[in-house]
């Protein structure tokens, strides 16, 4: 009855199939190369609140401790590997910032604040609060 | 255009083979024709042990999504014109165990979505002679989106956690809870929330995002799931620093 | 085999059979209900329906109005008293669904609102936009998850009724995951399993209407009644046979021949005015709106495409901002199915089976002749739509119809003792019946497929909008020959596991008694009225035929008829008119 080549198969109990997930399944699709690459992007900001850190400690330890961190930020390696992080950051704060509309939705008269403006605000107080911290730490050199 | 096609369809015939394995079929192209015609010829003309689910074919009863070049589909909605020159290949969604081809058992879905609650939950039920719950179109359209989900499962193969974590309840699941709990007429946010806001509900989702891209109805289950994580840690907030004013 | 005892059971999940469980789990929550349905509930074709549905809600609106809009609808074929059960129980049904959540489209007031239909003096359609059966369809399976005394067996195809002494007890059905046969006995069962479109090649149906129920109260004895009147909705997309809704004509939408005329006019459906007047022109009933389409193609008016004439739907003039809020699905079937956006361009159309007007002979609780067994939606006829229905009340039949054949099914129950042990030796022939002449089937020359498309071209050939008797006659002797050739099937799919070629087997088979009972009762009925159209006696009769066709199966004779007559209380039959 039916064609059972399969000796693994049990009549009236045909097994299922589950197929084993390729290790590399993220490389699969545009949308996945994406996220993981969000996802990845993460410890570069942990890094850069430590960095952050760093130089506050350094700060209260006086100025030849700053000095000293201030040489080292400078050199030419460290400048490189310092501008891969500041895109990393980048990338992670403009995929984040993005998805904001997904989260927040507010409704205004009857109907839904457009995706756009949503974001449009969320970039515009990203650029407010640099341009204020710009404007405290480079604006009083 | 050449006036026929290569579809590579992924066989899978437990009393045969223990594992899947891909076969060819050429198909008549018709400009009109989408990839389940094609499907359909197959069965018809070439070889009828081609087993797959379709129904509607016009888009709303969700049976016949598959994976065609990598990507979910619904194959009543695809033209193969969009996928020439070939060759095509259909293969069935990912997350779920195939029972034979093209086809899926869905029960983890159905289990998943029964523990939300997905039905008005109400203290006290109004009577049909009271009248109809007023509720204006705005309310109607607090919810309506994720109203229109055809429970297609293409969602759920998209998602690559559901297949990594098989506890995860899914993003259909939890765009249907959401449905609910923005409709005016439901009282049972609480009730939802045990069985959303734990780590087999929201909180495996890591907003990979590609649900929503890949849904044909504009659901939007992405959406709802960050919705959700911003009430729950909300309400979590607040039952912390207000535990006074629960209900 | 398994053997599974439960007291009720509904084959079929879509929107009837669940309404039918819900009544028994709400009224009765210790009687156990089995649903076996051959697909996942939510893909039933309830779910397809666009439009809305009908019920009586406006003050400025009546039971009795929308009595005479179904009854003179259905050419007098109604049976009045189950109109009007139909009508007085409609409101109450409809707001049971909202509160279950159905997202009916509102006023801004918040109250829900109607919109005009096709054949209805007033305004009395609810609508959910128009994907109303796809909302009525999910509100129902959602709510059905409430209820623990409803158990769900998805995937099982039902192949046989168990009858013992007169009495039904049960059905075989097989597990289509597994291919096991299994039996299942209960003291009442309730058949909710649709329509039977796919008998002809051009249809709005899905694959799944097969005509399943049909075929199984058929071979118990049980009479189709009333099979030769099919509905051909006007304004279906030519090559796929989608449904364009009739709310594109309510909301304003034209049908133009080829020389951009409103052509209604022309036959008795009113004067063409810009808005849309009730039970006029273009909101005129199907079964008038489909037969002017053909004889303006005999008279040469139709428009020639590759894939049939077509006239054009137009609601170009209703503008974006109404299509988008009214009728959006229609956009978006136009734009995705027939690459045109029906916002700047007019929607090619053609008249397309769309309902079976008849079905299991039931009374107006939903119980056929044969104890035991109920029918509820499109599969039963009660009937409420006569010779042609109207657009919007078969969303609506299926609550009313539904939620009283559950009623009925479970008093029933409650009355009964267990169905009796020997229904298994009928279950165990069926059993053996399945596996000699389809499972284990080797030789033979014919394919379903090929088959099955003969059979719809000699549907679509003899038993059209128009028909006569050589036609159908032809049509009868062909089905007869596929009748012995159906025997001569050589199946390519021989296994267990989700066999789909061994399901359009059995589905073919349904599909083939069905056809019978359609062509049978058309030779017999000499007349025309509503849907079915005798150019050979092209009069309506109702000294000989004011009755239903009951079409009983004779063991390879075709199809047995006899006739009852009509329930007529309040309305005489009259005349039907539109437009004036």
């Amino acid at each position: 009855m039916g064609q059972a080549l399969n000796p693994d198969h049990t009549p009236y109990h045909p097994k299922w199939y589950r197929r084993r997930i390729p290790i590399f399944w993220w490389l699969s699709k545009r949308g996945y190369v994406k996220f993981i690459t969000r996802e990845l992007t993460s410890p570069f900001v942990v890094y850069a609140v430590l960095l952050l850190l760093v130089q506050v400690g350094a700060l209260a330890r006086g100025q030849p401790a700053y000095q000293r961190v201030e040489d080292w930020l400078g050199r030419g390696p460290v400048v490189a590997w310092h501008a891969f992080v500041l895109a990393a950051l980048v990338f992670h704060s403009v995929t984040w910032l993005n998805l904001a509309p997904s989260a927040l939705v507010l409704r205004l008269r009857g109907a839904r604040v457009p995706d756009g403006v949503i974001r449009a605000a969320h970039f515009g107080a990203w650029a407010a609060c640099s341009a204020m911290l710009g404007w405290l730490l480079l604006g009083r050199v | 255009m050449s006036d026929s096609v290569t579809i590579e369809v992924r066989r899978y015939r437990p009393e045969q083979e223990s594992e899947p394995c891909w076969e060819s079929f050429e198909v008549p192209f018709r400009r009109e024709w989408m990839v389940l015609d094609a499907l359909n010829y197959i069965k018809d003309h070439l070889d009828g042990t081609l087993s797959y689910r379709w129904s509607c074919r016009m888009g709303v009863c969700g049976s016949c999504g598959m994976l065609v070049n990598g990507e979910p589909l619904l194959t009543c909605a695809t033209y193969l014109e969009g996928l020439m020159p070939g060759p095509i290949r259909v293969e069935p969604l990912n997350g779920f165990p195939v029972v034979r081809d093209l086809i899926g058992d869905l029960g983890d879905f159905l289990e998943k979505l029964e523990r939300v609650k997905p039905w008005i939950v109400r203290e006290e039920e109004r009577d049909v002679s009271e009248g109809e719950y007023l509720q204006t179109p705005e309310q109607l359209a607090a919810y309506k989106s994720y109203a229109m989900c055809i429970n297609c499962m293409l969602c759920y193969s998209a998602c690559p956690i559901y297949e990594l974590e098989p506890h995860f309840i899914g993003p259909a699941v939890i765009a249907l809870a959401q449905r609910y709990n923005f409709d005016s007429r439901d009282e049972g946010v609480e009730e939802r929330m045990d069985v959303i806001s734990q780590q087999d509900g929201i909180w495996s989702c890591t907003f990979v995002g590609e649900c929503s891209t890949v849904c044909p109805k504009n659901v939007d289950p992405a959406g709802a799931i960050q919705r959700y994580k911003v009430r729950a840690t909300a309400d979590f907030m607040k039952s912390m620093v207000m535990p006074w004013a629960k209900r | 085999m398994d053997t599974s005892a439960y007291d009720i059971l509904v084959v079929g999940g879509g929107g009837a059979g669940l309404r039918a469980a819900i009544a028994v789990a709400e009224a009765h929550p210790q009687l156990r209900v089995a649903v076996l349905s051959k697909v996942y509930p939510m893909r039933s074709h309830t779910v397809s329906a666009e439009g809305g549905a009908a019920a009586v809600i406006k003050s400025v609106d009546s039971l009795e109005a929308h009595a005479y809009d179904t009854i003179s609808g259905g050419d007098w074929l109604c049976d009045q008293d189950a109109v009007e059960a139909f009508v007085d129980e409609a409101p109450a049904e409809m707001l049971r669904l909202e509160h279950w959540g159905c997202p009916w489209s509102r006023e801004p007031d918040g109250h829900v609102a109607v919109r005009p239909f096709g054949g209805m003096k007033n305004q009395r359609t609810w609508f959910a936009a128009d994907k109303t059966g796809f909302h009525l369809l999910h509100a129902l399976f959602q709510t059905s998850l409430k209820y623990e005394s409803i158990v769900r067996y998805d995937e099982w195809f039902v192949t046989k009724l168990l009858v013992d002494d007169g009495v039904c007890g049960g059905v075989v059905a097989i597990e289509l995951g597994t291919g096991k046969v299994a039996h299942f006995l209960a003291k009442a069962v309730i058949l909710a399993t649709g329509g039977a479109g796919k008998i002809y090649p051009f249809t709005t149906n899905a694959a799944i209407k097969t005509g399943d129920g049909m075929s199984l109260a058929y071979h118990a004895g049980v009479a189709l009644k009333d099979m030769e009147f099919v509905q051909y909705h006007p304004t279906g997309l030519p090559f796929t046979g989608i449904l364009i809704t009739e709310a594109a004509r309510a909301e304003g939408g034209w049908l133009l021949n080829k020389d951009g005329y409103r052509y209604l006019q022309d036959y008795d459906l009113g004067e063409p005015t810009p808005e849309p007047v009730l039970r006029s022109m273009e909101l005129g009933p199907r079964d008038r709106l489909s037969q002017a389409f053909v004889k303006e193609r005999e008279q040469g008016r139709t428009i020639e495409t590759e894939h049939g004439d077509v006239v054009y739907l137009d609601i170009r003039h209703l503008g974006k901002k109404k299509i988008d809020a009214k009728i959006p699905f229609v956009r978006e079937l136009c734009l995705k199915y027939q690459s045109l956006d029906p916002v700047e361009r007019m929607i090619p159309v053609r008249p397309v089976v769309h309902y079976m007007m008849g079905g299991v002979h039931t009374d107006l609780a939903g119980a056929t002749p044969l104890p035991g067994l109920y029918a509820a939606g499109e599969v039963a006829c009660v009937s409420i739509n006569g010779a042609n229905r109207l657009g919007s009340n078969s969303l609506t039949e299926l609550l009313v119809f539904g939620a009283r054949a559950g009623a009925a099914a479970a008093e029933y129950a409650l009355e009964r003792g267990n169905p009796p042990a020997k229904l298994r030796a009928g279950a165990r022939d069926e059993e053996r019946r399945l596996r000699r002449k389809f499972l284990e089937k080797t030789d033979g020359n014919e394919r379903v497929a090929d088959l099955r498309t003969e059979m719809q071209a000699t549907m679509e050939a003899g038993a059209g909008i128009y028909r006569d008797r050589a036609g159908l006659e032809a049509t009868a002797e062909k089905l007869g020959e596929l009748q012995d050739r159906i025997g001569d099937i050589a199946p390519d799919d021989r296994s267990l596991t989700f066999n789909t070629e061994l399901i359009s087997w059995l589905e073919l088979c349904c599909m083939l008694d069905v056809a019978e009972s359609v062509i049978g009762s058309g030779l017999a009925r000499r007349e025309s009225r509503g849907a079915h159209q005798r150019t050979d006696h092209p009069q309506r009769d109702d000294e000989s035929y004011l009755a239903h066709s009951l079409a009983y199966r004779s063991n390879g004779n075709g199809a047995r008829i006899e006739y009852l007559p009509v329930t007529v209380t309040r309305w005489p039959p009259g005349e039907r008119v539109y437009g004036r």
